[in-house]
């Protein structure tokens, strides 16, 4: 499968990904050769093959919605590159 | 320190061997080894020292009285742990100290063991040579021009030049298994579920599991028992209360060390003949055939069989494991933890330029993989058709396992590879998973032990892959055959006159 500049400029977005021009022929190539060799799957038929997300039943879990945790504030923000008054500081995100 | 993990808890137990003695004993070993083999993000000298005496005291007051209680452990840099550092060996979570421990570690903590420090791996796990870690590859023991195999290469390498007597790793595709054979030492992927993953930093949450590596089958099944069990925290994590029996799943119980005897009279051993096939080198194949004879020989019903899918499960793997990468990576973004970039103009250009700059090449390649297969239009033809391969694959694994107790194979189709190889081209890295990779697909456990050396020297890897919660299967085949093959050290040990 050839991965046109508009798809890897998408996947791009979509990964949240900077790419130099040259990363980005990289990747075209590097995307395009496992693209092909995973495409060996189309071999199989799995029209009446359900898909399994787990190997085995796992069912949802349920508690009580009662807090456990205590105000873990302080330590939560000690990781962030930047804080202010007691929360994340991210750039301007509206005007 | 040559003792095994239990030997030196029953040492310590004893009195006569302190703890803070057995934990300088692995420090002086790091400092002696690791300008050649680097298997450590980071050494808590000070903080082992600590927790050392604490231990001690504890044994001596009767508090303490477990098998591994005071032995040093070394823990794979992707589980958090509480005030030391946590990188993935990546530069996005180079300045990251987890304010909790992971769910595994806590338990070893509790059962008595010291912390020396953190494993190198490949970044974020996504690896089979431990060469793309931010803080520079880890070498084998064997041959220090060589690979330790990945991810948990820091692990299985540690353990071999016994620097530390066990570590802990986690599995994905491979990553405990693969550097165990390749340094010689032995590893359990427990079935999926076995042991709880939090506190583990996700790759590929529907294929992870945590497990131990060591020196043998003995230490191996006595750290498994100590972290498997059911934990809130992970709803995954195995929960004997739920009704697994309606399902026709059998738990045979986590007592995994009343499994070590050496008895395989009548255990049901099957060789898949389609894991022998073009591409495996020929002394893995000698030697891997050589240990299911020894198996034979102890009354063990060996035969052969084609267990069918195993050239799917590579491009199954890769597109499930990347799908779930990139949903799992997408919390890096330079707000809550971790690298941010110094100059960006808004916050989309902070969240693409901190990514970018903050993760290696094979993860950015996997994570736009990821991103492309979940993507609209292409998911049903790659993500659910990958998703409908899996069911596939456990179905060969359950026809397989209704006639067999255990599956033989070997772990990689070669032995550690020259550093550098693979790196130059990821699908041929890919390829090396073969004999892995489904078995986390399929949430069975596997474990990986040595089985003899190739004609360089290096260490050749014995799989053996039992039933969804039948580790003790596996364990009990492993223990039989270990009973029959003597234990090798790195020569690299005995010309430093370690």
């Amino acid at each position: 499968m050839v991965i046109t500049d508009e798809t890897i400029e998408y996947v791009g977005i979509l990964a949240k990904l900077e790419l130099s021009d040259e990363a980005k022929e990289q990747a075209k190539k590097d995307m395009s050769d496992m693209l092909d060799y995973v495409s060996k799957l189309n071999e199989l038929d799995t029209d009446n093959v359900p898909a399994m997300s787990h190997a085995f039943p796992v069912n949802n879990v349920f508690r009580e919605d009662v807090v456990t945790s205590g105000d873990t504030r302080e330590q939560l923000l000690s990781n962030a590159p930047e804080q202010k008054d007691g929360c994340y500081k991210v750039p301007k995100t509206f005007d | 320190m040559k003792l095994t993990a239990v030997e030196l808890g029953k040492k310590i137990k004893a009195g006569e061997i302190s703890v803070a003695d057995a934990v300088q004993s692995c420090l002086d070993r790091i400092k002696t080894l690791e300008n050649d083999i680097n298997a450590f993000v980071t050494v808590d000298a000070e903080g082992a020292m600590l927790q050392a005496e604490e231990i001690q005291r504890k044994i001596d007051s009767g508090e303490l009285t477990g098998p591994l209680a005071g032995v040093p452990v070394a823990i794979k840099d992707n589980m958090c742990t509480e005030g030391l550092l946590t990188s993935c060996s990546s530069k996005i979570l180079s300045n990251f100290i987890p304010t909790y421990t992971s769910e595994a570690v806590l338990k070893l903590r509790e059962a008595g063991a010291v912390i020396i420090g953190k494993t190198n791996m490949d970044e974020f796990a996504m690896g089979s040579t431990t060469e793309t870690s931010f803080y520079g590859s880890t070498q084998n023991p064997w041959d220090v021009s060589k690979v330790p195999g990945g991810s948990s290469g820091g692990s299985a390498a540690a353990v071999a030049a016994e620097e530390v007597p066990y570590a802990l790793g986690s599995d994905t595709g491979g990553s405990i298994r693969q550097p165990a054979a390749f340094c010689g030492v032995t590893g359990i992927k427990p079935t999926y579920g076995r042991v709880s993953r939090y506190g583990l930093i996700a790759y590929g949450s529907s294929l992870d599991q945590i497990g131990p590596i060591a020196r043998d089958v003995t230490d191996c099944a006595t750290v498994l028992e100590i972290i498997c069990g059911h934990d809130d925290k992970d709803s995954t994590s195995y929960d004997a209360d739920r009704d697994y029996e309606k399902n026709g799943i059998t738990d045979t119980g986590n007592d995994f060390t009343s499994a070590l005897v050496d008895d395989v009279k009548g255990m049901k051993i099957g060789i898949p003949r389609d894991y022998f096939g073009e591409g495996i080198d020929e002394d893995v194949k000698k030697h891997v055939l050589a240990a299911a004879d020894v198996l034979k020989e102890k009354g063990a019903v060996v035969e052969e069989f084609d267990l069918g899918m195993v050239e799917y499960a590579i491009p199954a793997y890769y597109i499930i494991a990347s799908a779930e990468a990139s949903s799992n990576l997408e919390r890096f973004d330079g707000v809550k933890y971790g690298y941010r970039t110094s100059e960006y103009t808004d916050l989309h250009n902070m969240y693409k330029k901190s990514r970018s700059e903050g993760f290696g090449d094979e993860v950015k390649r996997r994570i736009m993989l990821g991103s492309f297969v979940l993507s609209s239009g292409y998911y049903d033809a790659y993500y659910v058709k990958a998703l409908k391969t899996k069911a596939l694959i456990k179905k060969a694994f359950d026809d397989a396992f209704e006639k067999y107790d255990v599956i033989l194979g070997p772990v990689a189709p070669t032995t550690a590879l020259v550093k550098g190889e693979s790196l130059s081209d990821p699908l041929k890295m890919y390829l090396g998973d073969i004999y892995t990779v489904s078995v986390n697909l399929a949430g069975i456990p596997g474990i990986s032990l040595p089985c003899g050396f190739d004609r360089n020297g290096m260490p050749i890897g014995l799989q053996l892959l039992g039933q969804t919660f039948d580790e003790k299967s596996i364990i009990r085949a492993a223990y039989a055959y270990e009973c029959s093959r003597e234990y090798k050290r790195p020569e690299l040990l005995t010309e430093r006159g370690l």
